[in-house]
């Protein structure tokens, strides 16, 4: 069990993310991950060893040692990198459950169980606010342990058995704020990334209710959306289709005789709201 | 996650590349990573240990030592590799993004007479060019700057590539100006000068293949302008007489059914 395990799992999560929760992946691996394992690690690797005091006094480097670093920041880094990952695994293990579901009833049951609609959605949303809170959390609780967030090369020391006020050394006091800064802009890029992501779903989810709700409304701009421009939906016709084409316009013929259908089925009380309404913009929904 | 999980990204970048491209993944990964796995951490490994101060005085080689390197050499190598590379993912975004788009536009039926089946669409090579090839430049030129960057503050901490054996240091609590001895300053010395030798011929390699991206977008250009000199007004005329004519032809189609065929 190592940090390949995680990997191994998280990979897995990225079929199931939109563009930003991938970027977000590749950030965690590359920026997170990777600099942890091959140079953060190696600045702590003898921290206690190097840390001195100036006293001869048994037992008083390890007292001082202790106070000032109750759990090391090395090893607070790695907490944090397994607690923000693994709420991405909500989704990875929702997804399972709907193919399980789907395999136990011998029937299709959703569109495609990868699709985020529905309950799936809902806790996709949920793993992106449980993984902004541990990132928050963990940057407030680096602050309040060690008093912000750079390392100094002296702390003073007088806890017993140090027989009076000592001066203990840091060792690489530098590089390790150098790697704590760091760590510090790669969980703030995440959160930022995190809060995009939240923000860009719940917006999209709002505009298809809405579009959903109001199919009236958007009556006579669903033939807008194709860069036409008709008087009346009913009235198609060869000279209105010449009036309105310019040598900048590119539209297929495939788009003109789509839109002629739209129109037709919407003249024809046919009901194809919501769903044509969002492909309108030429974008998938998801 | 190690440096092996870098290369399995890098590596499928390697497809959509030139063969300037290639060499400097091959450069990247063999003279640059590995040599820093197997041969640096070696001599670096321990630094602090064997950095000894002439003085008994408790704190001083920590603080001597902390003054002197702020940041490891082999750190800032690790750093500079994962910023060299994570450029050349962007490519590999767009890359996946456009075959993506394509895919959706075969499902919607747009692009058939192009493509067979899905398979044949993944796993056709991307031709660097339009957007993809704005991508592919913005990302040589900043793996440049990289490149420089680090450079650069190399030479600023360490004052030079070269290491010395002894440093004099008189920081609190150092008493007065005491020796400091390097461990291994030789060695550490050849193995930065290879470093940057490396990254010297990265950064060559990746200059080169800018100017070979712009050289060919200029003959491009340059054989289109002469094409289109050579036969001026006639195939414009031609073409937009043709698509006029299908339009009518289109609509009067449609005004006789009243659906699309």
């Amino acid at each position: 069990m190592s940090w390949m395990f995680l990997r191994d799992l998280l990979s897995g999560v990225n079929q199931y993310s939109t563009g930003i929760g991938r970027i977000w992946l590749a950030v965690v691996f590359i920026f997170r991950l990777l600099v942890y394992m091959v140079a953060a690690e190696h600045v702590w690797k003898d921290e206690q060893k190097e840390f001195e005091c100036n006293i001869r006094q048994p037992g008083c480097e390890n007292v001082c040692f202790d106070y000032f670093f109750p759990v090391s920041q090395v090893r607070l880094w790695a907490l944090q990198l397994i607690m923000v990952s693994t709420p991405s695994l909500l989704v990875v293990l929702h997804v399972a459950y709907r193919e399980g579901r789907e395999q136990r009833h011998r029937k299709k049951l959703y569109a495609s169980p990868g699709v985020m609609d529905g309950g799936l959605w809902y806790t996709y949303l949920f793993s992106l606010i449980v993984k902004i809170s541990f990132e928050i959390g963990f940057l407030v609780l680096f602050y309040k342990l060690y008093g912000g967030f750079s390392v100094p090369y002296l702390v003073k020391c007088a806890l017993k058995p140090c027989p009076n006020t000592v001066d203990c050394f840091i060792s690489k006091p530098t590089e390790k704020s150098i790697f704590i800064l760091f760590l510090v802009l790669t969980s703030c890029l995440c959160i930022l990334l995190n809060c995009t992501e939240l923000s860009f779903l719940v917006f999209k989810s709002t505009v298809k209710c809405f579009v959903q709700q109001h199919p009236k409304r958007f009556k006579s701009s669903l033939c807008e959306c194709h860069n036409l421009r008709y008087d009346d939906c009913g009235r198609i016709g060869g000279p209105l289709l010449f009036r309105n084409l310019n040598s900048d316009s590119t539209i297929s013929p495939v788009q003109q005789a789509e839109a002629k259908l739209l129109c037709f089925t919407r003249a024809n009380g046919i009901p194809k709201g919501g769903p044509r309404a969002t492909e309108c913009s030429g974008q998938d929904s998801n | 996650m190690d440096w092996g999980t870098l290369h399995t990204f890098i590596g499928g970048v390697n497809k959509h590349s030139t063969s300037i491209g290639k060499v400097w993944i091959t450069v990247i990964f063999i003279f640059r990573v590995m040599i820093l796995v197997v041969a640096a951490q070696e001599v670096w490994g321990d630094e602090q240990e064997d950095f000894v101060c002439n003085t008994l005085q408790p704190g001083c080689k920590n603080v001597c030592y902390d003054h002197f390197f702020p940041v490891s050499h082999i750190r800032l190598w690790a750093l500079q590799l994962i910023f060299v590379s994570t450029p050349a993912l962007l490519v590999a975004m767009h890359v996946t993004y456009h075959r993506h788009e394509t895919m959706r536009k075969f499902r919607r039926g747009e692009k058939r007479n192009e493509f067979k089946d899905i398979e044949d669409i993944k796993s056709q090579k991307v031709r660097i060019e339009g957007s993809l090839w704005w991508t592919y430049t913005c990302s040589i030129f900043f793996r440049i700057i990289f490149e420089a960057c680090f450079m650069y503050v190399f030479y600023f901490l360490y004052n030079g590539y070269h290491l010395p054996w002894v440093l004099k240091c008189g920081i609190n609590p150092c008493p007065n100006l005491v020796d400091c001895f390097i461990s291994r300053p030789t060695e550490k010395t050849v193995f930065t000068i290879f470093m940057i030798s490396a990254s010297v011929i990265c950064m060559l390699l990746n200059v080169a293949k800018l100017c070979y991206l712009l050289l060919k977008v200029c003959f491009r250009r340059a054989k289109r302008a002469k094409a289109q000199r050579s036969q001026p007004n006639h195939s414009h005329k031609e073409s937009k007489q043709n698509e006029v004519n299908e339009l009518i032809s289109d609509s009067g189609q449609n005004a006789i059914t009243g659906f699309p065929s």
